[in-house]
């Protein structure tokens, strides 16, 4: 393979990677944004606190992966934001919705903090809903039938599941006292229907997708493959049985939401391996999507050189903000 | 051709609010640089508190209007796929390595360092603070650069070549450097800093009237005041060569401007006229003569290519003929009022409280000045490249949408009502702020002194 063929396959690499990056990071943010309606004033104020630092950088990974897809899959582009008009449109009224009640909830008068709370908590669930449902959809190649609104629903349903346990054990990672002890519970509330929800995605997708199919139970890859089910199982029964031991208060706050970030890595591995080589699943290839080599060399160059300092300031970032949550204050 | 209409509602719906947002942000993060400094370099404990004051309320307008920059500008990335699909298929090459530039290396430095200039004063040192702070302000700026390479492209395309209908690039330099960005990049980067300075006069004159104003706000409106009054004169200038530019370029958009319909030598500067596309003439106009000739050629007799030249490939006449005036009669305005405030703050001693209030009304009155400016100078640039998306190569009706107009229609309404409500509410809240944030505190207190020392203390730790 020349490095002008390569190149598109490095790309479909660095899109999934920030996609993941965004799902990971963005979804602990909307996940606690979701959480909030259980919480009371003093307990949000908290939450929004812990958040607060790094929401922004976070939804940045996404403009960086629709960028990217972009970039250097515009036919690729075209065709799967038009399929997703609507629910695209709906998850950015959602996302317009959380990031700014998130600054305005501080700033408007007392009175209206409870309102923009409201907003808080229900953009941050319109944008959930709409990255299942979008998700859905793109797994099944937007087919057409009557199978595929009910699994695209049921993405729907389950990655704001998904969601609000990474958003539970990031709070027991980053908050103590009674808050922690609620994240704890809520933790346990959200397990079991996020694990439903991903065996039952798991089982609906090759059922869904002929080309799924053949690509996981034929023989050798079946083995290798099935070791990404196993070790995710392995992460969620690890990280469920974390949060009913009293080692999750004190010095292993931080291993659910961990374990968690590895379950999501598995997931994004077995639908990366599922998909692969299409960037619409039995419709376009990455080759057939691509932009002119000359202009991915050209972004490849600042990716190569932004990358690193990027990760190396969102690093320094974490650090600077890291333990447990204190007020945050514009001083 | 409904669904293109639609589509370009949206589209100018979006970039409409979006602007709103870097028109502020873009100068304003070099001003919390300013005050921060001003802060660590007084002596006088009074002097110390007072632009520690300014530097936290205009943090928090800072932060507000980041945010509301970035949801904006988050939905205007998917829009350029999903209401111009074509175009990202046919100048994909050439328009995606802009944008990508822009997110690798300005909105990743603003947003990675937002967090730290924002929240992260108790826990870095001084200096990693003012590092933040200046990453933040550079990320913005280098944000205007990408989008404006970018736009600057569409208007003066250069460095490139079509094959097969699909453009490729030839000349990175020529690409980002085209004719009119060096132009570009000025003017929106002085109208930036222009609207801030504005909005700083504005809310400190609102704070003085309101009697909620402590020494602070003063500082502040002094600052806005000497800001406005050096930067109009040279937006002025910068505007004038932004349109021989072009003139150059893009004659048909001066026509436009002008509302020149006949190729003239000597052509007047028209003051008032409805622009009649149908009828390709002017209704009541109201002619300095000569003076468009003068201020375009140098020359009062230089020609002026008139709209007949370029027919059914000129801009519509109506709005870019009225919006270039409302540009360039806020822009004088700004700077009647900034000199006239100056020069009446001078005789009063450099004290705000002999200001006559109908001045600070005038002030506050001119708050968002800069956004009526900004708006119009776009819709100049913009409308004015019309009916291209790239000047003279793409139309715009040939890239749009195969999405339903319905659709298209539903996410406008629900978009358009959603930008009210937050425009509405950031408005609401700029007021409530600058009211609460500076209630008078009397005397300084130990506290206070604690607060604006605080960091001198907290260096020994990190140095």
């Amino acid at each position: 393979m020349s490095f002008d063929e390569l190149l598109p396959l490095i790309f479909i690499g660095l899109m999934g990677v920030s996609l993941l990056v965004y799902v990971v990071s963005d979804g602990y943010d909307l996940g606690v944004g979701m959480l909030m309606h259980r919480a009371t004033p003093e307990e949000r104020d908290t939450m929004v606190a812990s958040i607060g630092p790094f929401w922004d950088a976070n939804e940045t990974w996404l403009v960086l992966g629709v960028g990217l897809l972009l970039v250097a899959f515009p036919k690729a582009h075209g065709l799967v934001l038009s399929e997703l008009y609507l629910p695209t449109a709906l998850m950015l009224v959602g996302l317009i919705l959380r990031g700014a009640a998130f600054d305005f909830r501080v700033k408007a008068k007392a009175d209206r903090k409870a309102m923009w709370d409201r907003l808080f908590i229900a953009g941050s669930m319109l944008a959930s809903v709409c990255q299942g449902w979008m998700l859905g959809r793109y797994i099944s190649g937007f087919g057409e039938g009557w199978n595929y609104p009910i699994f695209a629903g049921a993405i729907a349903i389950a990655l704001p599941m998904a969601y609000a346990l990474l958003g539970a054990t990031w709070l027991v990672m980053k908050t103590d006292g009674q808050l922690q002890d609620k994240a704890i519970e809520w933790s346990k509330i959200a397990w079991p229907p996020m694990v439903l929800g991903l065996i039952l995605i798991s089982m609906a997708t090759p059922w869904i997708s002929e080309t799924v199919r053949v690509r996981w139970f034929t023989l050798p890859a079946m083995i290798a493959v099935a070791s990404i089910p196993i070790t995710t199982g392995v992460a969620l029964l690890a990280a469920r049985l974390l949060l009913g031991s009293p080692a999750v208060r004190g010095s292993l706050c931080w291993l659910p939401f961990a374990l968690l970030v590895l379950v999501f890595f598995l997931s994004f591995l077995g639908l990366s391996y599922s998909i692969y080589p299409f960037v619409v699943i039995d419709r376009l290839t990455v080759w057939q999507a691509a932009s002119s080599p000359e202009s991915l060399k050209i972004i490849l160059i600042g990716v190569c050189v932004t990358l690193p300092v990027i990760i190396a300031y969102t690093g320094f970032s974490y650090r600077v903000f890291r333990g447990k949550t204190i007020e945050l204050d514009y001083a | 051709m409904e669904a293109v209409f639609l589509a370009r509602i949206q589209f100018a719906a979006n970039i409409t609010f979006h602007i709103l947002f870097p028109s502020i942000s873009i100068a304003l993060g070099w001003v919390l640089l300013f005050f921060r400094l001003k802060h660590l370099r007084a002596t006088d404990p009074q002097q110390k508190l007072d632009w520690l004051r300014a530097y936290r309320l205009w943090t928090k307008v800072f932060a507000l209007t980041f945010a509301l920059g970035v949801v904006s500008g988050v939905t205007m990335s998917f829009q350029f796929g999903t209401n111009w699909p074509g175009y990202m298929e046919r100048v994909g090459n050439i328009a995606g390595p802009l944008l990508g530039y822009e997110v690798l290396t300005a909105f990743f430095l603003e947003a990675g360092f937002l967090g730290v200039m924002l929240f992260g004063h108790r826990r870095v040192g001084e200096m990693v603070h003012l590092g933040a702070t200046f990453l933040v302000a550079l990320g913005t700026l280098m944000s205007a650069f990408w989008i404006l390479g970018l736009n600057s492209w569409m208007q003066t395309p250069a460095g490139y070549e079509v094959i097969d209908g699909v453009f490729h690039a030839k000349n990175w330099l020529e690409i980002i450097f085209n004719p009119s960005f060096p132009y570009r990049l000025v003017h929106m980067t002085l109208a930036s800093a222009l609207t801030c300075a504005f909005l700083l006069i504005g809310i400190s004159a609102w704070q003085l009237l309101k009697g909620v104003a402590t020494a602070s706000a003063s500082r502040v409106l002094r600052t806005g005041l000497i800001f406005a009054a050096l930067i109009a004169p040279a937006q002025m200038l910068a505007g004038d060569l932004h349109g021989l530019n072009t003139l150059k370029h893009q004659p048909q958009k001066i026509a436009a401007m002008e509302g020149i319909w006949e190729t003239t030598r000597g052509a007047p500067l028209l003051l008032f006229a409805i622009p009649d596309d149908a009828a390709r003439t002017n209704r009541f106009e109201l002619p300095v003569p000569k003076l468009a000739s003068l201020i375009l050629r140098h020359d009062a007799n230089g020609e002026i290519k008139g709209l007949n030249e370029f027919p059914s490939a000129h801009p519509p006449v109506f709005p870019v003929f009225w919006c270039f005036r409302i540009m360039v009669g806020t822009g004088i305005l700004m700077l009647l009022v900034s000199w006239i405030g100056l020069w009446r703050h001078w005789r009063d001693g450099w004290d705000f409280a002999r200001m006559p209030r109908p001045m600070l009304k005038l002030f506050a009155g001119m708050t968002f000045a800069g956004w009526v400016a900004t708006i119009a100078g776009w819709y100049v640039t913009e409308i004015g490249r019309q009916p291209f998306i790239v000047s003279g190569l793409i139309r715009t009706a040939d890239v749009a949408s195969r999405v339903p107009s319905s659709s298209i229609a539903l996410t406008l309404a629900i978009y358009t009502a959603l930008y009210l409500a937050l425009l509405a509410a950031y408005v609401g809240v700029l007021k409530y702020m600058s009211e609460a944030a500076e209630k008078p505190t009397g005397p300084i207190t130990s506290k206070d002194l604690a607060e604006s020392t605080h960091q001198y203390q907290r260096r020994g730790e990190f140095a």
